[in-house]
């Protein structure tokens, strides 16, 4: 064991009673500063050590066959640009349907991730296949808007037929220490989630974890992400560098794993931006099998969030069948 | 223990050449070199599959932008390394003495015929359009012109006896009309190639254009022929292996990879070369273009 997880080990011991609800904690700015701030703090060097190590196994055949298609399922197949048009994202939801279109055993990816306005672009393709529609709201990527604007965003997105709602965190609150307004924020935004049916859009919390300078912030947004209810912690909006990370996600998964011995539920991570190679993925999905555990190896509870990902799984898939290199001219340029 | 005074030999370990950078094999695996006598004179690193794999991404990253350069400055370039050669003479006299075991005079003319080999391709880069493209007589309104353009990425089997002039004329063909070369050095003469492309490396030749591999022909080129984002594959070092040729023919079909088949013996070198390295690894485009429009 590493130093990082004896002091996950203490978080559990110490400061959170199994079963606990945080009604006492989320009360006051106060108590929940308390709270965060009790929170261990991540052994920078250990948590990095620990990444690093997890990185150097070597996963062959029939296992990197199977980890490669875990990864393709748990993509959530993102474009987020200015210059995205309704063609585009027509053709990135067909692609996330059959990605590999020459071959059927080849999985579909989680999702297409889209700003607001192109969900029912995506969801007119998607239709019931599976695939999710995934949009970003609450004035992404800088979350620098009024609260009213934040929700009226998600409003939007779930009318339109999100089914997940990506949302990024008021980082400047966060960080000039005003955890409750980031709190009451994410609360909000789950309500908006809701949906006339009864049922509602599952939420992810975009932390944005290269703009909070510390291990220690990325443990606490965490768990504040968590107790306010977000389904999915989520590390970047991938507009900013560095965007996720090893050592990051490792401590997300800690996070998780925490928490579901504390109260018993399961909250999904998705890293995002910068994973660009099947060689990254799978470090990822050991990772998450070492930290968090079998459990969250499943696209309900472990996403990436990519673009070109897919192109070198599907390269990699393609080259494990046929026992020959691929190359760039067989996938579809994005 | 050397004594006092006396210097410590140093014994190198070369690298790979990919991607304009020196990169150690991904397998971590190297071999010894041994000199015309068979003393050892180096390590060498050997090159793997996964290698052969990361030049060959490096090369179609670098190609777009070397064939859109002008003939002009390929020309330029081109005669820029044979003025570095120039520069790193005595080098290469020595590493192909060591490696072929030839004599001083005899070492001197084949780095002086290598040297002189690509000046001549360098000459040829803004030649060859006019030589073997044509305006085409055509029945219709129409001006009908067919100009040369690259094949792509080209995975050479360098010659394996020959290891410098050898080396030299099967890269300086291919790279001079835009393609992108990845190259597996002679086997048992890898330094010349290393010298080589430490040579590239310093003279204005674009990462990744040309890439070289060294180590056992078998552990990279049967990926390099079934390798689909390879265009063209030269088999001139695969001389007398038949059977291996072929199965490798075989499957650079399956892309329909340009294959320059195997020659009998190793060609002699000094001899004029022709066109034909050239034109094998080129493809012809036709424009009709409406007259009076």
């Amino acid at each position: 064991m590493t130093t990082t997880s004896s002091a996950a080990t203490g978080a559990r011991s110490g400061a959170i009673d199994a079963g606990r609800d945080f009604a006492d904690v989320t009360g006051s700015d106060a108590s929940l500063r308390r709270f965060l701030h009790g929170l261990p703090g991540v052994d920078q060097v250990g948590a990095e050590a620990r990444a690093a190590v997890l990185g150097t196994r070597s996963i062959k055949t029939s296992a990197k066959a199977q980890a490669i298609d875990l990864a393709i399922s748990m993509v959530d197949l993102t474009t987020l640009e200015g210059m995205d048009t309704p063609g585009k994202v027509r053709a990135l939801s067909a692609k996330a349907m059959r990605p590999d279109p020459a071959d059927q055993s080849c999985p579909a990816a989680a999702a297409v991730c889209v700003y607001a306005d192109m969900v029912a672009t995506a969801r007119q393709v998607l239709g019931d296949s599976g695939v999710n529609v995934a949009a970003v709201a609450t004035a992404f990527p800088s979350g620098r808007a009024a609260l009213g604007v934040k929700l009226a965003d998600t409003r939007d997105a779930v009318e339109a037929g999100a089914d997940e709602i990506d949302m990024v965190i008021d980082r400047g609150a966060f960080l000039s220490g005003r955890y409750l307004q980031v709190f009451e924020e994410i609360v909000a935004t789950r309500e908006a989630c809701a949906r006339p049916d009864g049922r509602s859009a599952h939420l992810k919390v975009i932390c944005e974890t290269g703009e909070l300078q510390t291990y220690d912030n990325v443990r606490r947004v965490s768990w504040l992400a968590m107790m306010a209810g977000a389904h999915f912690i989520k590390t970047s909006t991938g507009k900013v560098q560095p965007a996720a990370t090893l050592p990051v996600t490792l401590v997300m998964l800690e996070a998780v794993r925490d928490f579901r011995e504390a109260t018993g539920q399961m909250v999904g991570v998705k890293p995002a931006g910068g994973i660009r190679t099947s060689k990254d993925a799978i470090k990822y999905l050991v990772m998450v099998n070492e930290v968090a555990g079998a459990d969250w190896l499943r696209p309900a509870w472990f996403r990436f969030g990519a673009s070109t990902l897919l192109n070198d799984l599907l390269m990699q898939r393609t080259r494990m069948r046929t026992g020959r290199y691929s190359g760039p001219d067989y996938v579809t340029l994005d | 223990m050397s004594r006092p005074g006396e210097r410590q030999t140093v014994r190198k370990t070369y690298k790979l050449f990919i991607g304009g950078a020196f990169p150690r094999s991904e397998s971590g695996h190297s071999y010894k070199v041994a000199d015309a006598r068979g003393a050892f004179v180096a390590n060498a690193a050997m090159a793997s599959r996964k290698d052969a794999r990361d030049a060959v991404s490096a090369a179609r990253k670098a190609f777009a932008g070397w064939s859109s350069r002008t003939a002009y400055n390929r020309a330029q370039i081109l005669y820029r390394v044979a003025e570095m050669m120039e520069d790193r003479r005595p080098q290469f006299v020595e590493a192909v003495k060591q490696s072929e075991g030839l004599g001083s005079r005899q070492a001197d003319k084949v780095v002086d015929e290598s040297i002189d080999r690509l000046v001549w391709y360098a000459g040829w880069a803004d030649k060859i359009t006019q030589v073997i493209g044509s305006a085409n007589p055509v029945a219709g309104p129409y001006f009908n012109l067919s100009s040369p353009e690259p094949t792509g990425v080209v995975a050479v089997v360098a010659p394996q006896a020959s290891s410098l002039l050898g080396l030299v004329s099967v890269i300086a063909p291919v790279v001079v009309t835009g393609n992108t070369a990845v190259v597996l050095a002679s086997h048992a003469h890898p330094l010349p190639a290393v010298t080589f492309a430490e040579v590239l490396a310093t003279s204005d030749v674009p990462g990744g254009v040309v890439n070289i591999l060294t180590g056992p022909m078998t552990a990279t080129a049967p990926w390099l022929a079934s390798h689909m984002d390879v265009n063209a594959l030269d088999l001139t070092g695969a001389t007398g292996l038949v059977e291996e040729a072929t199965a490798w023919e075989e499957a650079a079909a399956d892309n329909l990879k340009r294959v320059l088949r195997p020659p009998a013996a190793e060609p002699d070198w000094y001899a004029e070369p022709g066109l034909d390295r050239m034109t094998t690894f080129l493809e012809t485009k036709t424009v009709w273009h409406p007259i009076g429009i």
